[in-house]
Order: structure tokens, then sequence, then C-alpha cells
């Protein structure tokens, strides 16, 4: 059943892909609601386009509401009217409760992002490597076996030998083929190449990690992820996400958790050092680690385990160790520099700093473009 | 897209509509015919998301609204019982999935709102064919979108949506200032020149070049006095329709748009009295007629989750109702006029019951003679606001959130009216087509405590330039000093100017 609103939707949804009317993209507004699926809260986002109007600026306005409270209870922090507190803070060491955010098309963020990307093949290392063949029946060709002869094409083409040659009768409609009218499939080999490969994805989600933030390192390990596999396919990826703590997590809930805790990166890269010590020995399989991060840990005894875990534990087994760091509203990110003073000149680690938006794109030239 | 299909309602929810008319037509309520029909969720959201009209022309903010609306639905957040139309007769939505007792709620909310759109006065001017209206109103701009491609037609309606707000919400209900002198009835002035008492010195007293001098001196000072328009004019809509180089069909548009808001303005006005007495009598019949033992539950539940109150919202529903039952109360029970408010034993006015029993009366006189801002004006007391806890909130600086400000009474009503009153949106008026004899449009803000959102106020000039199709200027205060920002076509500026 097709409903007339649905083409206003449509328009709608080409709207905020921007595919349509540009000049309202400035006043897409990234709502949210926030629902129950199970047990857990999930975010449902509900872009709007406001229309700009006369209208009173916010601060100054307020309004009334209902409810228990003193005189200076807080209602909500900065941003919307009575919005829930959603974590924003300096870094903490307990961990916070879950939120999952769902409804957000990947394919799409992929193909948007696939076209304004060029990015340099990694050429995976390694003596494992496997190269596939496979073929795809692609064209149309006059001559080949009879086996892949193409019935439907090969009677076009004797009909339309026929109606040009004055030949075709349509009280009598029969068409016979010639030799000449046969046509065939044809097949295209193509090659891809298979390594085992194994890239472990680690995020920082604590609450000091703003939604800005976590957006920016959701896009960039999403587009690494989605660009990797879209040309290695033996490709195993890993998930670790840590507040205070580290864990083991799945594709998806990788890419849509939220959550609100404290930051303790060795517990991360404990993990990671499990994960590379147990089930993926260096000599079978090439490992990548990327590390996202606001760089703002617990404490600096902290910072050190990390740095040890990562020399005497991870590098030895990796490829490359990339980590990112996106520049947090509070400013602390000391962690990029205490990584460069010890690794800054080793090879096999990738650091870059993540300021805004814009710059994810020269970051993940940054860090895929050493060619590793 | 096929019609609607005939949704006459199964045999046994139109046994349960003559039933709650049965119930709404004892209490007294009057409304013209209304006609359920039976919609599934996906036409429910659709039918919201216009607006109420099954009909209208496409535009993308509909389908924004009907996303909303389906996601809400879709993860369970809301659902949407019901929607009745200021029509006659007054058409009815039914959500299919409604459980039977719902659907009893339901139509006796229904009841209702049509009782308050047909008797409360800020509905005696609206088209009571507005579905047949908006019907036509989206064939007519569809014809346009054949002619000029979707695009075209759809930007300009962007535009206009922008200053959809600036009509005269009050124009229906009174009559602005005396009525204009239309301009050929006024007598041109004979252009005498100077004294001649000899009528042979005349031509050499005032030779025609004097006269023709004269009488160019005049016009000039007349064109300099006519104001345009002659006096503020806060129906910028009509100002542009009647002013502006419009095309044929973008003032064919404008009008549209300017009629729907204009429509739709009423029950803006009149949302919490609307929602509130909708909400009274379903209550009431639900409660005294109509509920079964067995449903009990159910209704109390859905009610409760109607009226549910969140901090820093307030539901006009919740509000609505329990106004409505403050002032029975009072009514029945004589608590108001003189001796009631010069009485200043608390002791005595927590007994006071004079048994008046002129509650239901009441009610039934404020249905018909207020609107939301009266309603609260002159029916909100200190006691209510004490018993339903409500409070001021604003923005505070120092915390960088929203925090509870005051529970004073006086802030409160004084906060409230200000929501209320035009909408709660800024005063904008036309006061000069002809700014700086530029053929400049200059709109005035008034001021009235609170700055405009300057960054949406630059855009909106913009659209607002579109139409024009000269500068315009809008004289705003921005943190006490006054401001005016103009937009040229090309460029903003804005420079200090007081008027």
């Amino acid at each position: 059943m097709t409903l007339k609103i649905h083409q206003d939707h449509a328009r709608f949804k080409a709207i905020v892909r921007g595919r349509i009317k540009q000049n309202l993209r400035r006043f897409i507004q990234k709502g949210e609601m926030i629902g129950k699926r199970g047990k857990d809260f999930i975010t449902i986002p509900v872009p709007t386009i406001e229309i700009p109007r006369f209208r009173y600026g916010p601060k100054q306005q307020g309004g009334v509401g209902q409810g228990e409270g003193e005189v200076g209870t807080i209602l909500g922090p900065a941003g919307d009217g009575a919005a829930q507190g959603d974590g924003k803070g300096k870094a903490g060491d307990a961990p916070g409760h879950h939120l999952l955010e769902v409804d957000v098309s990947l394919d799409e963020l992929a193909e948007i992002l696939g076209e304004e990307l060029e990015l340099p093949r990694i050429q995976p290392k390694g003596n494992d490597r496997i190269v596939t063949e496979k073929t795809r029946y692609v064209g149309i060709n006059t001559t080949g076996p009879e086996s892949l002869r193409h019935f439907r094409r090969t009677f076009r083409q004797a009909l339309k030998r026929q109606i040009i040659t004055g030949t075709y009768d349509p009280r009598n409609p029969v068409v016979v083929p010639y030799r000449e009218d046969r046509r065939y499939r044809t097949w295209k080999v193509t090659t891809r190449p298979e390594s085992n490969a194994l890239i472990i994805y680690i995020m920082d989600v604590s609450g000091s990690m703003g939604d800005e933030q976590k957006e920016i390192v959701r896009i960039e390990s999403f587009w690494i992820d989605t660009w990797l596999r879209h040309h290695y396919k033996g490709l195993v990826g890993r998930y670790i996400i840590h507040d205070a703590v580290a864990r083991e997590v799945d594709r998806e809930t990788f890419f849509h958790t939220r959550e609100s805790g404290g930051t303790m990166i060795s517990s991360a890269y404990k993990l990671a050092a499990e994960i590379l010590e147990a089930d993926h020995p260096p000599e079978q399989w090439n490992s990548y680690v990327f590390h996202f991060s606001d760089g703002d840990n617990w404490s600096a005894d902290d910072t050190r385990l990390c740095c040890d875990i990562l020399e005497g534990r991870i590098l030895p087994r990796v490829n490359l160790f990339a980590y990112g760091q996106v520049e947090s509203p509070y400013g602390s990110g000391q962690f990029i520099k205490d990584l460069r003073e010890r690794f800054g000149q080793d090879e096999r680690v990738a650091l870059s700093e993540i300021a805004d938006k814009e710059a994810i794109y020269t970051s993940i030239k940054e860090i895929l473009g050493k060619g590793r | 897209m096929r019609r609607l299909r005939d949704r006459q309602l199964p045999p046994r929810l139109r046994d349960l509509q003559d039933e709650v008319e049965g119930y709404a037509r004892e209490f007294g309520l009057d409304f013209f015919e209304v006609i359920f029909e039976l919609l599934s969720y996906d036409e429910v959201n659709m039918v919201a998301a216009y607006g109420g009209y099954p009909n209208r022309y496409p535009h993308w903010r509909f389908g924004m609204e009907y996303e909303q609306l389906s996601k809400g639905y879709e993860y369970g957040l809301s659902k949407i019982y019901e929607m009745v139309i200021n029509n006659d007769p007054t058409y009815a939505y039914l959500q299919e999935s409604n459980s039977e007792v719902d659907q009893k709620l339901v139509m006796a909310h229904v009841y209702g709102h049509a009782d308050f759109f047909k008797n409360n006065f800020s509905f005696a001017h609206t088209n009571r064919k507005m579905m047949d209206e908006m019907a036509n109103h989206a064939t007519r701009v569809r014809r346009w979108i054949d002619r000029l491609g979707l695009e075209v037609v759809e930007n300009f309606i962007d535009r206009c949506l922008s200053l959809e707000n600036l009509i005269d919400y009050h124009a229906p209900y009174i009559k602005r200032g005396p009525p204009r002198v239309p301009e050929g009835e006024k007598e041109p002035e004979r252009i005498e020149g100077l004294r001649a008492d000899r009528e042979y010195m005349r031509y050499y007293i005032n030779p025609p070049e004097y006269l023709e001098e004269l009488r160019r001196q005049r016009e000039e000072a007349e064109r300099q006095k006519k104001r345009f328009p002659e006096r503020p004019q806060r129906d910028v809509l009509l100002f542009l329709l009647e002013h502006a180089p419009l095309e044929p069909w973008e003032q064919e548009i404008l009008a549209i748009i300017r009629e729907e808001a204009y429509y739709f303005a009423p029950q803006g006005q009149t949302k919490i009295m609307n929602e509130g007495w909708a909400s009274y009598w379903h209550s009431t019949i639900m409660t005294q007629r109509a509920l079964k033992a067995s449903e009990l539950i159910d209704y109390a539940d859905h009610h409760a989750a109607t009226m549910a109150v969140r901090p820093g919202a307030l539901n006009p529903y919740k509000i609505g109702l329990e106004l409505f039952r403050d002032i029975e109360d009072r009514w029945n029970k004589g608590r108001f006029g003189k001796e009631w408010e010069e009485c200043d034993s608390l002791v005595e006015k927590q007994r006071w019951d004079l048994q008046l029993g002129l509650g239901r009366q009441k009610i039934f006189e404020v249905r018909r003679l207020y609107n939301d801002v009266t309603f609260i004006d002159e029916f909100l007391t200190p006691e209510f606001c004490l018993e339903h806890k409500l409070f001021v909130y604003g923005y505070n600086d120092k915390h960088q959130a929203w925090e509870i400000l005051s529970r004073d009474f006086k802030v409160i009503k004084e906060k409230l009216l200000h929501q209320l009153t035009n909408f709660g949106q800024p005063i904008i008026d036309v006061v000069d087509g002809n700014f700086e004899n530029r053929a400049e449009l200059l709109l005035v803000h008034r001021h009235d405590g609170i700055d405009l959102k300057l960054d949406e106020a630059r855009l909106t000039l913009e659209n607002l330039e579109s139409l024009w199709r000269r500068p315009v200027n809008l004289h705003t205060r921005v943190d006490g000093k006054g401001v005016i920002l103009r937009f040229d076509g090309k460029e903003h500026s804005e420079r200090r100017a007081d008027l």
C-alpha cells in the first residue's frame, strides 16, 4: 500500500541526505528520540529541518513547567530545553550506563564517504597472502561455447534482423535464428587478494568523550573498517570499547554504543594483547590495531602501563598500531604526547590528531597512507 | 493515491458511537454531526502529518512530520489515538488498533473537541468547509507544480513558510483603526495660486508655469506625508500580497499559505482550553457513564498517560483539565467574587462552600467566551499553582543549565501569558514600505524583554527580501540597544538606530 505522503517523505529524506535542495542543508538539525529496546535504552535519530523564522532567542526565554523541585533545581544541561544529562564532563573512573543508537543507515554513509575519499591501497604484508580468482558473467559475445548460448539475446537479434530485412510477418510471428544471430555469455576473471589480516579497533567511549568526539571516532573508524573490508575479504575484525573497563563487542555494538564512564586505556590494551596472544600468532596473521580516544587518560600511571603493554605485548605482534586522538573540549589530551615521546620514531606506530570533523579526511590518510 | 476508502465504522463501533454520542448530548454538549473514520496506523500518521487533512499540497515538511510520527510509533514511543478536524460535519479519525475501551475514550474526547469547535468564539470565523478548501489548495498548488516544476514552487513555499507566523492573529476578531478611505473618493484640492482681485490681473499674478510649480510642490508634499502603510501593519503577509511585486502564481501560493495559517491559528490559541475541555468530557463521560468495571484499569492507565507531566514542559491536557475542574469546583462552592477575594482567613477559605452549584453552567460559559490567554489570565489562581506545582524555569548562565527560577504566582502567570500571547512569538509589524524613500521594507520588532534569535532573523530577512525584491530592514533591540538589521539581496549589514 502506498500513501501519498511517501512522496513527501522520500523528498524529505533526499534533502536530509543532501541530494537535493542544498540550500536547506544548513537548516538540518539532528534531533533524537530516546526509546527502549529490550533492556537497552536506544536513541533514534530524527533529523529535522527548521525553516528560519523570527523567533525568540532561547536563553532569556525559559518557560513554565510542572513538577517537584526547589528553586535552583537543575532541569537539564545546556542544549535543548529539558534534555537529559548525557554525561558531559571530565574523565571519571566509574563505568556508566549504555545507550545504543539505531537506525543509522550504514550503507548510505559508506556510499557518501566513498565518493568523497580517495585512499591509497594498503598492501598487506606477509607470506600468507592468497590470491583468489573469481569468474563472473559480465557480458555478451558473438562467439562462445553452445552451453553458454543466451537464448533471449539470440532470438532478439534474430528478430531485429528479420525486421530490418523485412522478412518478419506479424501475422505469422516465426523467428528463426541463423548462426550469426547467436549470442553467448562471456565471463571475466577477477582476482582478489586475500590475507589473514586482523584488525583490532579500540574506541574510548568514556564520559569525557563528548557527542561530537564520539561521532568523529565513529565516522573515522567506521570508514576505515568499511574501506578495508571492501578491499580485503579475508579480514577479521575485533572490536573493543572501553571506558574504565574494556570489553570486546560485536561490530554493530561498536559503532552504536554510547557510554558514560571514566577512562582507563590500559584496560583496553590489556584486552587487545590478550586477543593477539590467544588467537592471532604473528607468524600467521597480519595484525593492525587502531585506537581512538580523546587522550584524557585517568592517570599517568595508567599511561605508563599502556606504553609498557604496547611495547612488550602488542607492537611485536602487529604490522601497525595507529592511534587517533580526537580533540577534546577539555583540552587535556596528554596521551598522544606520551606516545609520541616513546614511539615517535617507531615506524610501526602511526599517530594522528583529529581536531574536528573536517580533519577526519586527512587523519584517515595519515593513518592508512603509511602504506603498511 | 487512492482515496481513503469509505471507512464506515464496523457495527460494533457504530453502536459505541451511538452510545457515547447519547451521553454527550445528555450532558448538554452541542456539536455538528461527527463522522468517525477508521484508519490504519500508517494512515493516521499521514493524516496527522498533513495537519489533519487527507489531502494537502506536496511539501517535504509533511514528510518530515511523518517521519517523526512513524518513528515514534515504530519504537513504541508515541501513538496517535485520534484526530479531529474543525469542519462541518466534524471529521474524526480513529486508529484501527485501539482497543475497545480506547475507542470509547477517544470518542468521548472527540465529542468534547467537536463541541468546542462549534461553540468557542475563536472558531466562529473559520471556514467550516475546510476539508474541501484544503483539497482545492492542493489542486491549485499541484497545477503550478505541473507548469513550473516542483523545485521552483517548493522553494517559494519554503520562503513563505519562513514568514508564515507574520500574520495578525487577532484580526478576525477586531477592527484595527478607522476604515481606509479609497483613493478615488478624496476631492483633489483646487490649486488657486495667489489671490487676484481683478480678473484681468489673474494671468499675470498666477502664470500657468507658477500654478504648475505649485501643483507639483503640493503633490510632492502629499507623497511625503502619505505613510505606507498608513499605520503599522501586523499582517505582513497581507502587506506583501498587496504590495510586493509577485508573479501571479506566487501571489496565489502566498495567499493559500496565509489562509491556512489563519485557519490553524485558533487551534493554537485555544490549545489548553480545547484539550482541557475534551479531557474533561472524556473523563466525565467515561467515569460517570460509559465505563464498564472490566475496563477500569485500561482506562485509568491511558488517562494517566495522557495527563503525564514531565518537568520543564507543560501538558496542555493536564493543565486545561485541572483548570476546568477547578473552575467548576469554585463556582459550585461560590469561591469567587468580592467576598471570597477579600476573605483573608485561611481557615474560613478552606471551609468555604455556598452550595451554589453553578459549576457546570460556568464552564460551559467559559468554553464559549475565552481563549487560552484570557482563560489563564482570569482563572489561574495562586492556590492552583501551588497545588499543581507550577514553576518558571530559565537558563542560568553561571551553571550552564536550565533550572527552576521561581514558584511565585505572579511570575508564573506572567511567563505563561507571555508564552501564549501571539503564540509566544515576537510581535513584528510592517512600518514602512518605502523606508528612507528607497522602496525598502522596514519591519519593527516590538521588543518585550527578549531578544530575537539573530542568526535566524537574518535568514528570515533573506526570505523576505526575495519576496519584496528590494532591500529589507528589521528594527529590533539587541542587549538593550536599538539595531537595524538590513539585507540587500547580497549582504547583511547592521547599524545602531533608535526609532
